[in-house]
């Protein structure tokens, strides 16, 4: 419990911070328009509700300024950069963008569904009022003109007593706002969950810029005026204590008491959401202007098992390890980007991306560049974004997990190193690296292999074969295979890799993995980076937990993971 | 586009369409807003939908998540054999029950999203996607030593028995102080330790 306080401290605190600022501008509001006394009369026919539709939607505003600022990637990225003064725990918050982004969403519906709620009330509770005809108060308000050359400002909303509630919603400019509005969010909500997404990323993608219809919808919601207190004057003219009770004389010359005047509230969810869509239109600027820029492909290589090697050059690009690019091909879909992590190491003069076939465009894109005869297709690229790899170095032992595909970042890390200590970069602040690659067949990933034993001949040749540790783990093995490596034990190359280390079956036992790396480095911090399936982080985290020690001095493992 | 199965998002949909009109229909009665009994008629046609769309059907390429418990509604709606594997009768059986709850002012949104849930399905329908169930794995007993291979049961082929001969009467020979020699030439003497 210790160490999780320890590596989660920040995260919370935010969290805590910002359900803190929703409750107080939620509880504001709803104190604000439930004690005013320019609502007195709003209230007399509305009751209670009012207070609660007006707080959900300050909270509502509140939160659609924050759910544009954690998809601004560059922005994002330029932050990470230009902390890098900044400690650890703070750049790793912003690994968890897209965990805000949702929490936020969430955050929408619910008080979404508390506004709307709240105003089904209030129109039901507004038409009752209209159609009363016992001369009460609430019905002599309602009866408060629409005419503006009778100098009648109006409160309730419902002009004619056979005007439904349905009308006024639709014919209103809230009303029909609010109801594009929600059925955007409720579309944007479906089209993303968790199944959907993995599943067919297109539908969620496609689906997702209905935002755009949300934030318009949200700009001009506010412009009808229909929430309505009184006027400054007619309060100083009438105060409600006083006026209220004679309100049956309001027409008499001789009453004190004028019929009050109400005017409409202003809009001012604009006020919220401006700056933030002028950022996100600036990045969306930025990206389409970044991915205009030429892309040369100077190599492609066909990989066995479907793997794809573009190697790429742009002006005025330049990365970090573990970095990751969003890739556009105008002939296959104009409109989708999507992610892939470089493999290249930023000492090399060309960036490199491998794609593997996992669905409808990385299968099309494989097969269009297949074609020998046909010209290569054109590729935009934008980015580069960083992530959590970019701090492989800050750590003095690092720990590094890929599973299957998820050993692309760690590809372009450990190319990095091999070229650091070609030039013989003696600042590598880094000491000792533990690769950890676990796959389910390694014929999907023999372009790896290379690397690997380009590196383990580098390590020999400088007598730094304590530098590098790793160990391959195929998971997807049957009898057959073990009974090779059974037989072909005393080789000194494994049968599968051609590598010195051989390769292990199964997953690995990080419990004692991690006790290992413990006892081995009493003092260091060491890092755990993660590119691989949530199963694997939740273990890799709780082992992380359960080694780390209390004692700021001693062993410390800091968990990262990479997030698509 | 070609390979998405609008079945699936289509079935989201209409789940949350089922769970907004239950709450405008709670929301409807609670109130007793004018004409609240459409909103009595949300509560059932929302709670009929939700059983209805909560058995997510199979995908047909790759593996599908199940929603939690989904086992035991997968076998009531199975029993409605095409009426729930049909994707045309769903669009319109959403359609017609999404109607009714368009007359009152809280079950509308429930309206608007169980008819593009509707329309959706019609999508999926066309293009001859079908609702299969996700059966439960038939669970394989451990065969308890199923893998434990059989030492063989036959001795290894031997050479004829001449040549078996040979290294017993060399043995005798050795004993005696021979030279070594024959098929075995063992450079140290060597003792058979076997009691």
């Amino acid at each position: 419990m210790g160490n999780w306080v320890v590596n989660h401290w920040f995260s919370v605190l935010f969290l805590a911070v910002w359900l803190g600022l929703n409750v107080f501008l939620f509880v504001d509001a709803f104190l604000k328009y439930e004690t005013a006394d320019r609502y007195y009369y709003t209230r007399k026919i509305l009751g209670s509700t009012l207070a609660c539709a007006r707080a959900s939607a300050l909270c509502l505003n509140f939160n659609s300024m924050l759910i544009l600022l954690p998809v601004c990637r560059s922005l994002l990225s330029f932050l990470r950069g230009t902390c890098s003064f900044c400690s650890r725990t703070l750049r790793k918050q912003l690994d968890h963008n897209l965990t805000f982004h949702k929490l936020v969403a969430y955050m929408i519906c619910l008080h979404t569904a508390i506004h709307i709620i709240a105003h089904l009330f209030n129109f039901d509770r507004y038409s009752r009022s209209r159609q009363a005809t016992d001369g009460s108060l609430v019905s002599i308000l309602s009866s408060l003109s629409h005419d503006e050359t009778k100098g009648g400002s109006w409160l309730n909303p419902i002009q004619f007593r056979n005007m439904t509630v349905e009308y006024v919603t639709f014919t209103s400019i809230a009303g029909l706002t609010g109801v594009i509005m929600t059925i955007a969010l409720i579309l944007m909500v479906t089209s993303a969950t968790e199944f959907i997404r993995r599943s067919y990323f297109e539908v969620f993608w496609y689906t997702h810029h209905l935002f755009i219809f949300y934030i318009l919808g949200l700009g001009i919601h506010g412009i009808g005026g229909i929430v309505r207190g009184q006027t400054e004057e007619s309060i100083n003219e009438g105060h409600p204590h006083k006026c209220a009770e004679y309100f049956e004389m309001w027409n008499n010359h001789d009453c004190r008491c004028r019929r009050p005047e109400f005017e409409g509230q202003p809009p001012e969810s604009w006020k919220w959401i401006l700056a933030p869509v002028i950022l996100y239109i600036c990045e969306r600027i930025l990206r389409f202007y970044r991915s205009q820029q030429k892309v040369v492909i100077t190599k492609v290589v066909m990989h066995p098992s479907k793997v794809l090697e573009l190697q790429m050059n742009k002006r005025g690009f330049s990365m970090e390890v573990g970095q990751y690019i969003f890739v556009n091909c105008p002939s296959i879909s104009p409109l989708e980007w999507h992610p892939f992590t470089l493999t290249s190491a930023p000492e090399e003069d060309f960036f490199s991306i491998h794609i593997r076939a996992a669905g409808d465009w990385t299968e099309n894109l494989i097969r269009a560049f297949e074609q020998q005869y046909s010209p290569i297709p054109r590729i935009e690229v934008d980015g580069p974004f960083g992530t959590a790899s970019e701090d492989v170095f800050q750590y003095e032992v690092a720990v590094l997990v890929g599973a299957g595909i998820g050993v692309t970042p760690f590809a372009s890390i450990l190319k990095s190193i091999w070229y650091k200590f070609q030039c013989a970069d003696h600042n590598l602040k880094t000491k000792k690296i533990y690769f950890y690659w676990i796959c389910r067949e390694t014929g999907a990933f023999s372009w790896f292999n290379d690397l690997l034993t380009s590196l383990e001949k580098e390590m020999e040749e400088l007598g730094k074969v304590g530098f590098l540790n790793y160990r391959l783990f195929l998971t997807g093995w049957d009898s057959n295979i073990v009974g090779h490596a059974a037989l072909n034990f005393d080789k000194a190359t494994d049968i599968l890799t051609g590598l010195k280390q051989k390769t292990s079956f199964g997953r690995p036992m990080w419990d004692n993995e991690f006790s290992t790396i413990a006892t081995s480095h009493p003092k260091s911090v060491v890092g755990v980076f993660l590119c691989g399936p949530q199963t694997l982080a939740k273990s890799l985290r709780k082992c992380c937990h359960r080694y780390s020690s209390l004692d700021p001095r001693k062993v410390q493992f800091y968990f990262n993971k990479e997030n698509f | 586009m070609g390979q998405i199965e609008w079945a699936m998002w289509a079935n989201e949909q209409a789940l949350a369409s089922g769970l907004i009109l239950i709450t405008g229909g709670i929301v409807a009665t609670a109130g007793r807003f004018t004409q609240w009994y459409f909103g009595a008629y949300s509560i059932v046609a929302g709670v009929f939908v939700c059983l209805l769309e909560y058995p997510r059907g199979k995908r047909k390429k790759g593996s599908t998540m199940e929603r939690w418990g989904q086992k035991y509604m997968t076998s009531v709606v199975k029993l409605f054999g095409p009426l729930t594997r049909n994707y045309y009768v769903r669009a319109v059986l959403h359609l017609l029950l999404s109607v009714p709850a368009g007359f009152l002012l809280a079950t509308i949104l429930g309206t608007a999203c169980l008819a593009i849930a509707s329309g959706i399905y019609l999508l999926a329908a066309v293009r001859g996607e079908q609702w299969t169930p996700i059966e439960p794995k038939p669970r394989e007993r451990p065969q308890i030593g199923g893998t434990i291979k059989q030492p063989p049961s036959n001795p290894p082929p031997r050479p004829p028995a001449e040549a078996r001969k040979k290294p017993s009467e060399e043995e005798e020979a050795t004993a005696a102080g021979g030279s070594p020699g024959g098929p075995q030439a063992n450079p140290i003497p060597v003792t058979d330790e076997v009691v």
